[in-house]
C-alpha cells in the first residue's frame, strides 16, 4: 500500500519546499525561481499521478500516523479531489511562469515562499476528510493569501489588503463556531463520522445541528463569494497583483468544493435536522450574486474590478448549478467550475500585461495604444469570449450543461433566465470595454517621439514570448476542456457518482485498515489484540462501522 | 459554571461584533481578538463541562469522571492560529495606516476616483501620519 502515501505528497512537497525558499534561497532570486518552478512542475507530476490512482480504483484513504478514522485525521483521494489537486497544481505552474516571466515575484520579498505555501493549503482543502483539518488549511491557505494579496506594496492595495484580512478572520471565527456547535452536537468532526452521526441525531439536539450547517455555509459562502457575503471580492481582486488574482481564481473554488462535500456527503436532503433548508438559501444567494456579478461587469470602470464582477458572475453561475443538488446538475458544475478557473486567470494574466503598458492604468477609457496592441487584443478578446459563454471555447459548453442540467428543477425558469439574461449583459459589458481599450484607442494621436531622441527609460516594452505564452496556455486550457469535453465529462461523471455515494464514502473512510502489512512488535501486537476486542463489540453494529466504540468512549 | 461560561462567551461576543463594526484599525484589531476568545471558550465548552476532572481515561475507562480531550487539542490550534492571525493583522494594518495615514477598514469612501496606485500617488497625504496634528476622530 506504498501508493497511499502519495496521497500527503501535495501537501508535503510545498510544506518542505517553502521554508526552504523562505531562509536559505530568499537572497538568491535566481535559486529561489528555479527551485519554486521545479516545486510546482513537481506538484504537477504528483497531482497526475494522482490522477491515475485514483482513476484506477475507489476512496484511497490515507491515515495520518495510521490512526482509524473517527480518531486520527484522515486524507480522502477520490475522482473529485484529484481532479482539484490536478486543477490547482495546473494553474499554480501557470501563474508561476507567468510572475517569473513578467518579474512580478521580485517586487516584494518572499513571494515564491508564500505560493508555496498557498498552494500546500488549497491541495490540502482539496483533500482532507476531516472538517477540523479543513479549517487548519484554509487558515493556511489564507494566511499565505494575506501575504500575496500586499506584495508589491502600494497604498491602495494595502487598504485593500486589510480589509480582506479583516474580513476573513471574521469568517475563520465563524468556522471555529460552526465546528464547536457542530461537535457539541454530534461529538465528531470526521467528515465520513458526521455524516453517520447527523442522522442519528436526537431530535431535542437537531436545532443544533441546523445552526451550525447554516453557519458552514456561511463560511463557505464568504470563500465561494456568494451574495451576501461576496461584497469583498471586488476590493480584494482588482486591488491584488494581478497574477495573485489569477491564482486567487481556484481559491474561490475551494468554497464550492466544501459546499459540495458538506451538503451532499453530510447534510444530505434526508437529514431531518437540516432537510432542503440550505439548499433553498443557497439557490436565493446564487440568483442574487448572478445578477450582482452581470451588472458589475457592465458598470465597471476598471478593467481590473469588472475582471473581478465576472468573477462573481461566474461564481454565482456555479452555484445555481451546485444548489439544484442532483447528478446532473453537479456534473455540470464541475465541468463549469474547471472552465471559470482558466477563464478567470487568463483573463487577469492578460490584464496583467495590459495594465503594466498603460498610461492611465486600469482605468476603462481610451488612451493611445500601447505596444503590441494587436496581440492583447487577440488575447484578451478569446478569454473574454471564454469568459461570456460564446463558442468555441469551453464557456459556451459549460454553460449549456448547466442550463440543460437544470432543466428538471423546479427553479429552471429562474435559472435559466438569470444565466442567460447575466451572460448577455456579461457580453455587452466585455464588447464595451474590449473596443475601449483596443480599438477606439487605435484613434487616439500618439505623440510620435522625436528622431534620434533616447528612448525614455520607463517606456512599457514588449512582452516577450514566455511573458505572453500563460495567458495562451490558459486559452488553450478552455479549448483543450472544449475538445476533450467527452474524456472530462465521463471523468466527472464517475468523480459525481462518488460523491452521491454516502455510504460507499462512509465504508471507505471508516472500515478499519487491514493490519497485514503492519510491522509487529510488542507493544502493537497489544494494541492488535486490544482492536480485536473491540471489533467483538462493533461487529453487532448492524454497519459492521465502529461506531458503537466511538459513543461508548464518547460518552 | 454553564451560566458563567455562556455568558462570558455572549458578552465577548457582542463585544467583538460591536467593536469589529467601528470599521477603525484599532477598534477591529481588539474586536477580532475579543471574537477569537469568545470563540475559544465556546471551544472549550463544546465537550461539555467537567469539574475537576483530568482529560485522560482511567484504567479502561473506569477511572471516574473526565473530561473530553478533543475541545482542549482544538482550543490549542484554535488558540495558536488565532494569535498568529492577529499578529498579522496588526503588521498590516500599521503598515496601511503608515503609508496611507488613515486608519479606516471601509476603503471605499477614502479613495478619490482617478486615485491610482503607484509611487506618485503614495503618501499623498502626509509624509508620517505620526507627526499629523490633525485630532483622530472617534464617531465617523
Amino acid at each position: 500500500m506504498i501508493e497511499t502515501h502519495w496521497i500527503i505528497a501535495p501537501v508535503v512537497l510545498p510544506a518542505i519546499l517553502a521554508p526552504l525558499l523562505a531562509w536559505v534561497m530568499r537572497h538568491d532570486i535566481v535559486l529561489a525561481r528555479s527551485a519554486s518552478l521545479a516545486g510546482a512542475g513537481g506538484l504537477v507530476a504528483i497531482a497526475v499521478g494522482l490522477l491515475n490512482l485514483a482513476a484506477g480504483s475507489g476512496e484511497q484513504v490515507y491515515r495520518l500516523g495510521d490512526w482509524p478514522a473517527p480518531f486520527g485525521i484522515t486524507l480522502v483521494l477520490d475522482h473529485l479531489s484529484a481532479a482539484m489537486v490536478l486543477l490547482t497544481s495546473v494553474l499554480g505552474l501557470i501563474v508561476l511562469i507567468h510572475a517569473v516571466a513578467t518579474g512580478w515575484d521580485n517586487r516584494g520579498r518572499h513571494f515564491h515562499a508564500l505560493f508555496q505555501f498557498q498552494l500546500m493549503g488549497i491541495c490540502g482543502a482539496f483533500l482532507t476528510g476531516d472538517a477540523f483539518n479543513l479549517f487548519v488549511f484554509f487558515e493556511i491557505l489564507l494566511i499565505a493569501s494575506y501575504g500575496l494579496m500586499i506584495h508589491g506594496g502600494g497604498r491602495v492595495r494595502l487598504q485593500a489588503g486589510l480589509q480582506y484580512v479583516v474580513m476573513n478572520l471574521a469568517g475563520s471565527t465563524l468556522f471555529l463556531f460552526a465546528l464547536g456547535t457542530l461537535y457539541a452536537a454530534t461529538g465528531t468532526l470526521n467528515i465520513a463520522d458526521l455524516a453517520v452521526k447527523v442522522r442519528e441525531i436526537a431530535p431535542e439536539d437537531a436545532a443544533l445541528v441546523r445552526v451550525a450547517a447554516m453557519l458552514l455555509l456561511i463560511v463557505f459562502a464568504i470563500k465561494a463569494a456568494v451574495f451576501p457575503v461576496q461584497f469583498w471580492l471586488p476590493t480584494t481582486y482588482s486591488n491584488a497583483p494581478a497574477p495573485v488574482a489569477a491564482l486567487f481564481a481556484v481559491m474561490t473554488k475551494v468554497g464550492a468544493y466544501a459546499i459540495l462535500r458538506f451538503y451532499i456527503i453530510v447534510f444530505g436532503p434526508d437529514v431531518a435536522a437540516t432537510g432542503t433548508l440550505p439548499e433553498k438559501w443557497l439557490f436565493a444567494g446564487a440568483t442574487i450574486t448572478t445578477v450582482i456579478g452581470a451588472f458589475g461587469v457592465l458598470g465597471a470602470r476598471r478593467l481590473m474590478s469588472m475582471i473581478s464582477f465576472s468573477v462573481i458572475f461566474s461564481m454565482g453561475t456555479l452555484m445555481l448549478a451546485i444548489s439544484a443538488f442532483t447528478p446532473d446538475a453537479t456534473l455540470a458544475a464541475l465541468y463549469y467550475l474547471l472552465h471559470s478557473t482558466f477563464a478567470t486567470a487568463a483573463l487577469f494574466l492578460v490584464a496583467c500585461h495590459i495594465l503594466a503598458r498603460r498610461p492611465s492604468a486600469d482605468l476603462l477609457h481610451a488612451s493611445p495604444p500601447t505596444v503590441q496592441n494587436g496581440i492583447f487584443a487577440a488575447l484578451f478578446f478569446a478569454a473574454a469570449i471564454g469568459m461570456a459563454g460564446m463558442p468555441p471555447l469551453s464557456g459556451f459548453l459549460g454553460k449549456l450543461v448547466v442550463l440543460k442540467a437544470l432543466i428538471p428543477w423546479e427553479h429552471a425558469e429562474i435559472a435559466w433566465v438569470v444565466i442567460l439574461g447575466g451572460s448577455l449583459v456579461t457580453i455587452v459589458g466585455f464588447a464595451r470595454a474590449g473596443s475601449m481599450l483596443f480599438w477606439k484607442s487605435t484613434a487616439e494621436p500618439v505623440t510620435e517621439p522625436e528622431e534620434d531622441a533616447p528612448e525614455p527609460e520607463d517606456a512599457p516594452r514588449p512582452a516577450t514570448a514566455l511573458a505572453l505564452a500563460p495567458a495562451a496556455v490558459c486559452i488553450l486550457m478552455m479549448a483543450l476542456l472544449s475538445a476533450l469535453a467527452g474524456p472530462v465529462t465521463r471523468y466527472l461523471g464517475v468523480a459525481v457518482a462518488q460523491l452521491y455515494d454516502r455510504e460507499g464514502y462512509i465504508a471507505a473512510v471508516l472500515t478499519p485498515p487491514e493490519d497485514g502489512d503492519r510491522p509487529v512488535d510488542a507493544g502493537i501486537a497489544l494494541e492488535a489484540e486490544e482492536a480485536a476486542a473491540q471489533e467483538d463489540v462493533t461487529v453487532e453494529d448492524e454497519d459492521g462501522l465502529t461506531t458503537g466504540v466511538i459513543e461508548e468512549v464518547g460518552q | 459554571m454553564e451560566i458563567v461560561v455562556a455568558s462570558s462567551v455572549g458578552v465577548l461576543t457582542a463585544g467583538g461584533v460591536y467593536l469589529i463594526l467601528r470599521l477603525r484599525a484599532f477598534p477591529v484589531i481588539l474586536g477580532i481578538a475579543m471574537l477569537s476568545y469568545a470563540v475559544n471558550v465556546f471551544l472549550f465548552s463544546t465537550g461539555g463541562l467537567a469539574v475537576d476532572a483530568a482529560p485522560i481515561l482511567g484504567d479502561h475507562g473506569e477511572g471516574g469522571p473526565y473530561t473530553d480531550p478533543l475541545p482542549q487539542a482544538l482550543v490549542l490550534t484554535a488558540i495558536v492560529i488565532s494569535f498568529g492571525m492577529t499578529a498579522v493583522l496588526v503588521m498590516i494594518a500599521l503598515g496601511a495606516y503608515l503609508d496611507v495615514g488613515d486608519d479606516h477598514i471601509n476603503m471605499g469612501a477614502a479613495l478619490p476616483e482617478g486615485e491610482t496606485d503607484g509611487p506618485e500617488g503614495r503618501n499623498s497625504h502626509s509624509p508620517n501620519p505620526l507627526e499629523d496634528d490633525a485630532p483622530v476622530r472617534f464617531n465617523p
